[in-house]
């Protein structure tokens, strides 16, 4: 697990917050950077990758047992 | 101030067919003696019980001693897994079933993995269709005893490839079980199935009557402690009026149901296009085109599901939702989850005989008024 550029922990939130605190993070980062989100909602496992391909920004990787997390290249 | 009632939740409930009301008060006064008795009232009870039994038959294509009526259709379910399993112990204990299977499918299947035996679920894609190739090499494994497939998703409204993914089963030697809840009543049936199941409320019927339906030749056996009602397949005496309803509202439903899949598709069509146009960034989930034609799902972006359906319902629209805040155990919907389509703010809209272009209309013109307002409530208008 590589170090991301930037960490989101949205623990204890539930589904949409941890997708709508990433969607407030995100234009405040540079272009190629990468989150890390930990979001303990399971609705996250599966909206996280779905805002990522509705709104073009990638998703690397989730993380089931740290955090959980999951990484995102804006 | 209360806006007229729309009902859009008939994949849960549809309202009761006329025909089914009629039927159950008559059946109330005429058919309430126990009809394994003899004498003239039981007699008459019995007589009601296998006209039932014949026309629900005849409808369905199969044949009489073929079907079973259930306290449910989620009972239905549980027999024709648990049943399926048990009937076929000796070939092996290998459940295959689609990962967008009802929960009462998936649960007969935990209750079989907790007693030892295996589950194996098959993947769909993103627009809830079974990966058959997956389904081929499962199904092909030593020691499937079963394999269940729902005929179409009651969240998404996609419709499976039950014709080929019996094909399959067949080669394998697998019998095969469909839950055809979503379908009976309101599209024709697919073929090649041994063990099927319906539920009476959803095409309009009572609510508590399943059926339960075990092809001749098909191994199956009664996972439940010995009773000879319905074929020795489920226990406990039959609600007779109720049943009587169920089968009276299938004929009903059956013979409209070509028409009226006419009539609702094309509004199906409409929600699709006019939600996806005029709502911002909205997900429209499911088969655009292999669908039921009464259902539709789409999940909005930012929203919350529960305050979606309430804010709905204070406008008159009664709509159901996958998305986790609105389920008791706070996980989205497993059929979303197994889509991976956005599972928040999401909204199953079903369609039934007495829904108007008029309430399709009403709905689609203040949806995105409601969906815009809880988005600047939450101040995500912009994100
Ligand atoms: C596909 C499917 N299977 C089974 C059921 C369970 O039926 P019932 O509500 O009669 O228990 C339903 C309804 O929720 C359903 O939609």
């Amino acid at each position: 697990m590589s170090e991301p550029d930037e960490t989101l922990d949205c623990r204890g939130q539930r589904c949409p917050l941890p997708v709508i605190n990433l969607a407030r993070r995100v234009p405040g980062l540079p272009a190629g950077a990468v989150v890390r989100v930990l979001a303990d909602d399971p609705a996250a496992a599966v909206d996280i990758p779905a805002w990522c391909r509705m709104r073009g920004h990638e998703f690397l990787a989730a993380h089931p047992d740290a955090g959980p997390a999951y990484d995102v290249r804006v | 101030m209360s806006a007229s009632p729309v009902y859009l939740d008939a994949a849960s409930a549809a309202p009761p067919h006329p025909v089914a009301r009629q039927a159950m008060l008559a059946a109330l006064d005429d058919g309430w003696a126990d009809p394994a008795r003899l004498y003239a009232p039981a007699r008459r009870a019995r007589q009601l019980l296998d006209a039932a039994r014949e026309a629900a038959a005849q409808t369905l294509g199969v044949r009489a001693d073929e079907l079973s009526f259930t306290p449910s259709g989620t009972a239905a379910a549980h027999a024709a897994v648990l049943g399926g399993l048990v009937g076929r112990r000796r070939a092996g204990t290998t459940l295959v079933h689609s990962a967008i299977e009802h929960s009462a499918v998936l649960h007969a299947a935990q209750r079989h993995t907790a007693a030892g035996g295996d589950a194996v679920s098959v993947p769909v894609d993103r627009l809830g269709r079974l990966d058959l190739d997956a389904w081929a090499a499962a199904v092909a494994a030593p020691g499937v005893a079963l394999a269940a497939l729902i005929g179409a998703s009651h969240e998404v409204g996609t419709v499976q490839p039950v014709p080929a993914a019996a094909e399959l089963s067949a080669e394998a030697g697998v019998p095969l079980y469909v839950d055809a809840a979503q379908l009976v009543g309101r599209a024709p049936l697919p073929a090649g199935w041994s063990v099927l199941t319906a539920s009476a409320h959803k095409w309009g019927g009572p609510p508590g009557v399943g059926l339960l339906v075990v092809r001749k030749g098909t191994r199956w056996e009664s996972p439940y402690p010995a009773d000879e009602r319905e074929s020795g397949r489920t226990p406990g005496v039959v609600n007779l009026p109720a049943v009587v309803a169920a089968a009276a509202s299938l004929r009903a439903a059956a013979a409209d149901a070509a028409a009226e899949a006419a009539r609702l598709a094309p509004l199906v069509d409409r929600i699709r296009a006019r939600v996806a146009a005029e709502v911002p960034d909205v997900e429209v989930v499911g088969d655009p085109v292999d669908r039921l034609p009464h259902l539709v799902t789409f999940s909005c972006l930012y929203v919350d599901g529960e305050a979606l359906l309430h804010a709905l319902d204070r406008r008159g629209f009664a709509v159901s939702s996958g998305s986790s805040c609105t389920s008791s155990t706070l996980r989205p919907s497993h059929v979303l989850e197994a889509m991976g389509v956005l599972s928040h703010g999401n909204v199953r809209v079903s369609l039934h005989r007495e829904t108007t272009e008029a309430d399709v209309e009403r709905f689609l013109a203040e949806l995105p008024g409601i969906v815009a307002a809880l988005r600047a409530e939450a101040g995500v208008t912009d994100l």
